[in-house]
């Protein structure tokens, strides 16, 4: 395993290793039981996904559509999706969404937090920083190794292996919200006797949420693109078909699936792109 | 005699990083443009003590960087002072740990900022109860009295629009109310007209002057504009450079500024406007043995004075509220102040 590495002058890969099997040998009952956790999250997700027949989804992603962005989109979701079901991809679609909606929800729940702390003290935002551009520009696949060492094989380490990519949007996005709110602003709570708590809570992230969402449709946008990645490490859902498309050479195998996660990524992307614009949001964007 | 509100006691603030030494250097004497040379170390408050009195508006004037936006600042500890006292209602409230200060900001003071920082996703009346929810009064209780302030500056038909849906004007009619709602015995104003143009400027101006009539507060309003300090002030502090140049009443800074800094901020101001009948006095007030039928408080404006005296053959004469007579004003000795002031606004242009 080591055979390449030994040559170098600084055998960080060696290191990395060691790293990561001493932390395999010594916390495999932490592993499992965020393991545990992750595929139970994940199963009930797409078991509910599943569960909503065909025609039901359609109609409320066509319902969301027309009512965040008229008449039009919802047109293009119908077709769309009609589309997806007559290719036969749907439940590959619904798993990819799945999966999808799983790691988001993650990123989400570790991304926002470590975005108010990062805005709010120098020290941690300074040295997250470089942790985020690490996560952000490692080629993706390299997670995908540790994730399977530590998870095996399937869900888990996909999921995962997302998340690790998908995060850094949610953290920045939060972050910059917060650190843009008028200055003006903060004095006021500050003023009228906030809290920490609700200077945050009243003030700093209802102010910056249209930055927020933009960082939760980036971090939707990043983990839909790297989930079909993850089928590499058995996660499922439309990546296996282009997997299976570039392993037999199969273009029009890998033109479909494809097809399916760019229609899916659109209709994901523009709903969550409008709730960053609501009337009362969209005076912050202008700076009043 | 009326009793102070804040009274202030050599209060400093450091900008930099080692403020103790800054401290060491001013007290040594040093001036600040030479710390700054040596330590990088901005002094934006510079060894300033005054007062400020139960119910009066006093208003703090001086260019940008004069440090008047960071002494409002330290008056409501949104900056800590670096040294000195300021002590409210008689408590120093430098001393004040971070849960009693949020306690005297929601009970005793509220704030009115330039830029209005209202809060874009709440509606006019949300804006206008922010400082009770803060506080902790529940909705029923604060939206009354949020109505109710919003009421008293005609603003209860936009109750529940958002802050961008409004004028600028209107806008920081909200940021006044959200500061009156919470009925704060202090009130900071912070340049608060001075985003708005000339006409909604003056239409603010009276907004506060009435609200004033009906409720006295202390107001401590910071300005750069001297027409608008002449207008609301009771008494008017000056500030240059970090320090305080002179304090007092606006026909007291008329009638002897304190040097050239002060002198510089009449250039574009009529300043005979601001005149009163006391200023007006005949300066060798010869005795008087007559009776002239017509009197005047010392107080009255200029122009009233002029209408009183149009028509008259007698000299008009000055009385303090006890009925004592302050001395006379005739024509001429109206003429020659005016023109007095004329001449010093046209000599520094």
């Amino acid at each position: 395993m080591a055979d390449i590495s030994t040559q170098d002058m600084l055998p960080i890969g060696d290191w990395v290793n060691q790293i990561i099997h001493f932390m395999l040998d010594h916390n495999a009952g932490a592993f499992d039981a965020i393991g545990n956790a992750i595929d139970w999250f994940a199963t009930m997700v797409e078991f509910l996904l599943l569960g909503i027949p065909p025609l039901l989804m359609g109609a409320i992603f066509a319902g969301v559509g027309m009512w965040r962005l008229g008449w039009k989109f919802a047109l293009f979701v119908c077709a769309a999706l009609g589309l997806i079901w007559a290719t036969g991809f749907w439940g590959q679609t619904v798993a990819t969404l799945a999966l999808t909606l799983s790691a988001t929800c993650v990123s989400l729940l570790l991304g926002v937090p470590v975005g108010i702390w990062c805005a709010r003290n120098k020290l941690v935002g300074m040295l997250v920083r470089p942790i985020l551009d690490f996560m952000q520009t490692m080629p993706a696949f390299v997670y995908l190794i540790p994730a399977a060492m530590f998870f095996g094989l399937g869900r888990v380490p996909g999921i995962l292996a997302t998340v690790v990519f998908a995060v850094p949007p949610a953290v920045r996005l939060t972050s910059l919200g917060i650190r843009m709110v008028n200055k003006e602003q903060v004095e006021a709570g500050h003023a009228f006797g906030c809290t920490s708590w609700q200077l945050l809570f009243k003030v700093q992230l209802p102010i910056a949420l249209p930055s927020i969402m933009a960082g939760v449709n980036q971090t939707i946008m990043m983990a839909l693109s790297m989930v079909i990645i993850a089928s590499m490490v058995g996660a499922g859902g439309l990546g296996n078909d282009v997997l299976a498309s570039i392993q037999r050479l199969d273009v029009g195998l890998g033109f479909e699936s494809g097809l399916a996660v760019v229609l899916l990524a659109i209709i994901l992307d523009r709903i969550t792109e409008s709730f960053g614009h609501t009337p009362t949001t969209r005076a912050a964007e202008q700076g009043s | 005699m009326q009793s102070a509100k804040i009274v202030v006691k050599n209060l400093y603030k450091v900008f930099g990083d080692k403020p103790a030494d800054v401290m060491r250097m001013l007290k040594s004497g040093a001036h600040k443009d030479e710390i700054f040379k040596q330590t990088g170390s901005v002094v934006g408050v510079n060894d300033v003590s005054f007062s400020v009195q139960e119910g009066e508006i006093f208003v703090l004037m001086g260019l940008s960087g004069s440090g008047k936006s960071t002494l409002i600042r330290l008056i409501n500890r949104l900056m800590d002072p670096t040294d000195g006292q300021i002590i409210l209602d008689g408590q120093d409230i430098t001393k004040l740990n971070a849960k009693q200060l949020v306690e005297l900001r929601r009970r005793d003071m509220s704030m009115v900022f330039q830029s209005f920082a209202l809060m874009p996703h709440r509606s006019v009346l949300d804006n206008a109860a922010f400082g009770l929810e803060i506080a902790g009064v529940e909705r029923k209780a604060r939206e009354a009295r949020g109505m109710e302030v919003l009421e008293q500056v005609g603003l209860a038909a936009f109750a529940h629009k958002y802050p961008h849906e409004l004028s600028g004007g209107m806008q920081q009619r909200v940021g006044l109310v959200r500061a009156l709602a919470v009925n704060p015995s202090l009130m900071l104003m912070d340049e608060a007209f001075s985003a708005l143009d000339p006409l909604k400027r003056s239409e603010m101006q009276d907004i506060l002057l009435q609200l004033q009539r009906e409720q006295r507060r202390t107001i401590f309003f910071v300005s750069h504009d001297l027409e608008e300090a002449l207008r609301i002030g009771t008494r008017i502090a000056i500030m240059e450079g970090g320090r305080l140049v002179q304090v007092g009443t606006p026909q007291e800074i008329i009638e002897n500024p304190a040097d050239d800094y002060v002198r510089n901020f009449f250039k574009s101001v009529d300043t005979s406007r601001y005149l009163q009948a006391k200023d007006l006095i005949e300066v060798d007030n010869p005795p008087y043995s007559g009776n002239p039928g017509l009197h005047v408080p010392p107080s009255c404006s200029l122009p009233d004075v002029l209408q009183q005296l149009l028509g008259q053959s007698e000299p008009l004469q000055v009385r303090d509220d006890q009925g004592q007579c302050l001395g006379l004003i005739t024509p001429s000795s109206v003429l020659s102040k005016i023109s007095r002031h004329r001449l010093q606004s046209s000599a520094t242009h």
